[in-house]
């Protein structure tokens, strides 16, 4: 599925939609406002030039107008107290909105440079790529995101599905959105994290009932085990990428990156860094920075013959 | 000159404002201006204080180790009327009483620095509570040791006035940046009532 | 005397040699060379942080471009946002003010000439602090490096866990130095505001710059010191073990960013409040006429300045605040747009029944009251908070900003240095060139700054090196790139102007423009001791009375 453009203009969830509606609010009042007072600025720019007959005489000297002060402050105030009301109603809307008991819980844990999903009820680790369900209005099933950081401060932002939420370490930060339609929605980490804030991209599959379900399945799974690729396993066991990765039903229990588990299941690789072929693949495992320069996975220094069987390895993890 | 010119020369040559025309004290104004930027920065350490209260992790805890220092308080607060003082004797030309004061304050101050010496021993030693230990530490002598540092640059200053004072050079007419200088020492005493109490009764 | 002296030395003229200048300038504690001074420090720290702007627009051309690599990008942003506004901004704020306010309120010079000399020096060697960081920032281990944090160093970005090295050090002293010398600046302004007017000079009959200033030098002592304090405590965090903003041991990153931004949004009140001081002196002289409504400009700037204090946490709109804290935020966000709306319907009250002269102050002026509009209208967008939480962080946040600083800041100042460069060099700078330097740059301004809202609306963050096409960011970034090689440009032809009027300018005189403020009675430039006699006013125009003697505004007020 090809990802739509990321305006905010496009929502396809709750909260986006509220923030839209109230943005043409503000953005029409805001708008009058500027025509308003730029059209004054010209008229009295142009009618009140000095001409060359003016020379060497003052115009009246003014020194102010209490009525119109009043007026002008008056007016605006108004203003002020509408728009407070209409944003007030939207900011508890989307904050305080109860959460139905059948939400679809996902722990969002930030990290420099990738984004670990882990869905609670489901027993089900991942990292970059999200998977939702639809929501039907009929029956809500929307996700709650549970954002917790495990190192520095995060941002996420899917524009077309929310307004973004920062995630902070010792902090435990909450959001909530309900697609109206599937698609590939993206999006990127929002609140500068180091070297690479710029590649931590995010990337939300919105799934039918049935897709998530068949996701859900086949990301409990533990990782599929293949003797074709026993050379490539062992590469990975004992190249230290266990110590950081892992792979559920191998020895491979490392938390500081990605779960590889199902990394086939995922369109990307390093975060949205590049596409999920074997050459990036390839590229990235012999030299990460040659992909994203700074990002914390070490470049392991294999050989040609390591690094290939390493890929086919990883070319398993469905 | 017609009546009332707008823009008019005084008629004595010296540039003193004409005696209707007076204007605050430049050095009081100066000195309140440094006074309110410094309770600001205070203000910010004493909000970090308070809201870190209670969030340690773990290690000692106020009311594990914490003493409160009544005879140092007392000491300090003192110098405030002991400076107070001895400035007023300034006024009058009474040197030797101002020095006596004067001392007297740096007395009492030198014995509050003391007090707090004392308690950070104490502390670091006997209960093993240091900056680093856990966020009341870390707190704790900040705040506390911020207002050390500006009792001591207090008692710098009026180190160097006694001196001078020693020699004869603190008179009368030095008395206005004298008093100014009292400010400051009244302003380090009103931070330590603020300090104490959050530190002291609050935080325990 | 001075000549004597010369005499003495068996000099062959009477003019000083360049080391006798030299000294004469590096100890000086007259008010009108601190002034320019600083000026002329903040405008080299303008061309350094404009090239680094530049670097930043060519990387981000065309998406995936490797111009320089995400190390470098990092430091650029971070260095361009602390220079322009601890070295450029404030500086050239506290210049000017240096420069004219002695003059303005009749005074001989500040209230504390030396402590003037420290605080510029002080501001001055921490700005070369903050530059050294780029030949030994890392310290013993690697090659230099500066500061990569943002030019608000939220934490635990900072710590020593993630910013190892003494990059983020170089930054935090810097900004803490400068800062001392800011707030002993203030102290100076606000000792000579209060105590040192001339007589007749009421705190009713002071001109607006010497109100606003006093203002911002107020604002200056309870905004810039919560950063300073902040810093003290990082600093305690990455020297001494302390936890404050250490999330690992029970510390609070979001501490840092309530610390930071009770700072930040006064600060650029702060930033602000001199330039609208510049267009209340500037818009009545080229319209002819006196300021609109004095009294509520007073009133006005003050409530901005209270009101100010208490919206900072709407840079913290996406932290995940509460839904309370939100909306009140919100409320005093909303609210200070009153004040400040109030203020640009008095600058067009003092134009309306005006006869305008469009000299280039007053093409400024007019410019910045468009732009500064414009402004403030995207400042309340994002003052709706659920509007921000897609706003805050992107592109349309930077477009925002700019267009204050920019638009309205930058702006102001030319406008400013058109107007006030007669009294200080005794000559007029160019208008030909003038205006060729205010259409390039309104041009060049523009094709950068509203185009840019766009890219935040699509989606794009800021602060990333690089960005994905197919997001139709492209076409944006490029356009963005375009007006900032334009406006180079136009920096250069005022550059250019300042320093050929310099030598080849029209001679000023005392009072060019027919103005009505104090300085005006003095030459161009004024003697070292501003008034051979202190003057005494009777009104808020001195110099309109002289000229007016049959309708003096004394009559007026």
């Amino acid at each position: 599925m090809i990802p739509e453009l990321t305006s905010i203009f496009a929502p396809a969830s709750t909260p986006a939609r509220s923030i839209v509606d109230l943005s043409f609010f503000v953005l029409t009042i805001t708008g009058i406002i500027f025509v308003v007072v730029a059209a004054l600025l010209v008229y009295a720019i142009v009618k009140f030039r000095g001409r060359a007959s003016d020379a060497g005489s003052e115009p009246p000297q003014v020194y102010g107008s209490t009525q119109i002060e009043l007026a002008w402050t008056v007016v605006p105030i108004l203003i002020v107290v509408i728009l407070v009301a209409a944003t007030a109603r939207v900011i508890h809307a989307i904050q305080d909105a109860p959460q139905p008991p059948s939400a679809l819980e996902v722990t969002v844990i930030g990290h420099q440079f990738w984004w670990e999903f882990r869905y609670p009820q489901l027993g089900i680790v991942t990292a970059n790529e999200l998977h939702v369900p639809v929501n039907d209005p009929a029956r809500p099933r929307p996700t709650v995101l549970t954002l917790l950081s495990a190192d520095t401060d995060h941002s996420f932002w899917i524009p077309q599905l929310a307004g973004k939420t920062d995630l902070i370490p010792n902090r435990i930060n909450r959001m909530w959105i309900d697609p109206d339609r599937a698609g590939v929605f993206v999006g990127q980490c929002a609140q500068y994290c180091g070297t690479q804030h710029a590649k931590m991209l995010l990337r939300v599959s919105v799934d039918s009932a049935e897709d998530f379900d068949a996701w859900s399945k086949s990301q409990q799974q533990a990782a599929a085990d293949s003797s074709a690729v026993v050379d490539g396993r062992r590469v990975f066991e004992t190249a230290a990428c266990i110590n950081c990765h892992t792979v559920r039903g191998t020895a491979a229990n490392g938390r500081f990156g990605p779960d590889l588990t199902h990394l086939m299941s995922r369109a990307t690789i390093a975060s949205g860094g590049a596409d999920n072929t074997p050459e990036s693949l390839r590229v990235w495992l012999r030299d990460p920075d040659a992909i994203k320069p700074g990002s914390l996975m070490p470049a392991m220094k294999l050989s040609d013959a390591e690094l290939d069987a390493l890929v086919r390895y990883m070319q398993s993890l469905r | 000159m017609t009546a009332a010119p707008a823009l008019s020369v005084p008629v004595t040559p010296a540039d003193n404002a004409s005696p209707a025309w007076s204007l605050p004290d430049r050095g009081k104004v100066g000195m309140m201006c440094f006074i309110i930027a410094e309770s600001a920065i205070f203000t910010i350490v004493v909000v970090a204080y308070l809201f870190y209260l209670g969030k340690s992790l773990s290690g000692p805890t106020p009311r594990d180790v914490l003493e409160t220092p009544i005879f140092y308080t007392i000491c300090l607060l003192s110098s405030s009327v002991t400076i107070h003082l001895a400035v007023t004797r300034l006024k009058r030309d009474a040197s030797l009483s101002f020095l006596a004061l004067w001392l007297l304050t740096i007395v009492l101050g030198g014995l509050f620095m003391y007090g707090t010496a004392q308690e950070w021993r104490r502390l670091i030693y006997e209960h093993g509570l240091t900056i680093s230990t856990n966020l009341f530490g870390t707190t704790y002598y900040s705040l506390v040791g911020l207002h050390a540092f500006h009792v001591t640059v207090g008692l710098v200053m009026l180190a160097v006035v006694l001196l001078l004072g020693l020699t004869g050079r603190v008179r009368v007419a030095q008395s206005a940046r004298v008093d100014v200088l009292s400010m400051y020492w009244h302003f380090v005493d009103v931070v330590w009532v603020v300090v104490f109490t959050v530190v002291y009764v609050i935080g325990r | 005397m001075a000549s004597d002296v010369m005499a003495m030395h068996g000099a062959q003229t009477d003019r000083p040699t360049w080391v006798e200048t030299l000294h004469a300038w590096v100890t000086t504690v007259d008010h009108k060379r601190i002034g320019l001074l600083y000026i002329l420090y903040a405008l080299l720290f303008l061309v350094i942080a404009g090239i680094e702007a530049l670097v930043m627009r060519i990387q981000l051309l065309s998406a995936h471009n490797d111009f320089v690599s995400p190390q470098v990008f990092n430091q650029m942003f971070t260095m361009h946002g602390t220079t322009m506004i601890f070295f450029v901004a404030m500086p050239i704020l506290f210049g000017f003010g240096n420069y004219l306010v002695p003059l303005m309120i009749g005074a001989r010079d500040m209230a504390f000439p030396r402590l003037n000399a420290f605080s510029f020096w002080l501001s001055a060697v921490s700005g070369f602090v903050l530059y050294f960081s780029f030949l030994g920032g890392s310290g013993l281990y690697g090659a230099g490096t500066a500061p990569d944090v943002g030019w608000w160093a939220y934490a635990p970005l900072t710590a020593r866990a993630f910013s190892p090295g003494s990059s983020s050090d170089y930054w935090t002293i810097a900004v803490l130095v400068s800062g001392f010398g800011s707030v002993a600046a203030a102290v100076n302004l606000i000792a000579t505001i209060v105590c040192m007017r001339c007589p007749g000079m009421t705190l009713g009959r002071m001109p607006l710059l010497a109100w606003l200033y006093l203002t911002m030098s107020l604002m200056v002592l309870i905004g810039l010191t919560p950063l300073s304090a902040a810093q003290l405590m990082l600093l305690a965090d990455r020297y001494l073990g302390a936890h404050f903003f250490d999330t690992q041991a029970g510390g609070s990153a979001t501490l840092w960013m309530h610390f930071f931004w009770i700072f930040g949004h006064p600060e650029v009140y702060i930033l602000i409040i001199p330039c609208f001081a510049f267009m209340s002196e500037i818009i009545p002289v080229f319209s002819r006429k006196p300021i609109f409504g004095y009294p509520v400009m007073v009133a006005a700037t003050v409530c901005i300045a209270f009101v100010s204090m208490s919206v900072w946490a709407h840079h913290m709109f996406t932290v995940g605040m509460n839904s309370y804290a939100n909306t009140f935020f919100m409320i005093t966000t909303m609210a200070v747009g009153v004040p400040t709306g109030i203020k640009i319907f008095n600058w067009l009250g003092t134009m309306w029944g005006g006869r305008i002269q469009f000299k280039t102050p007053m093409l400024f002026a007019i410019a910045f009251l468009f732009q500064f509009l414009i402004a403030g209208l995207t400042g309340i967008m994002m003052a709706a908070a659920p509007f921000d939480w897609q706003l805050s962080l992107s592109y349309f946040v930077v477009a925002h900003f700019h267009y204050v600083i920019v638009g309205g800041i930058l702006f102001a100042l030319f406008a400013a240095f058109y107007y006030w460069y007669p009294k200080v060099t005794g000559r007029m700078l160019s208008e030909r060139l003038g205006q060729l330097h205010f259409w390039l740059f309104v041009l060049g301004f523009h094709i950068t700054f509203d185009p840019m809202h766009f890219a935040g609306l699509l989606g794009m963050p800021r602060r990333i090196y690089t960005y994905e096409p197919g997001r139709g960011w492209d076409a944006i970034n490029l356009i963005v790139s375009i007006g900032a090689v334009i406006q180079a440009v136009a920096i250069l032809v005022f550059v250019v102007n300042l320093i050929l009027s310099y030598w080849k300018g029209a001679r000023a005189g005392k009072d060019p423009w027919d103005a009505w403020t104090l300085e005006w009675s003095v030459s161009s430039p004024p003697p070292a001791y501003n008034f051979a006699s202190i003057p005494t006013v009777a009104s808020r125009r001195p110099l309109w009375d002289v000229k007016h003697p049959d309708d003096p505004d004394s009559r007026y007020e």
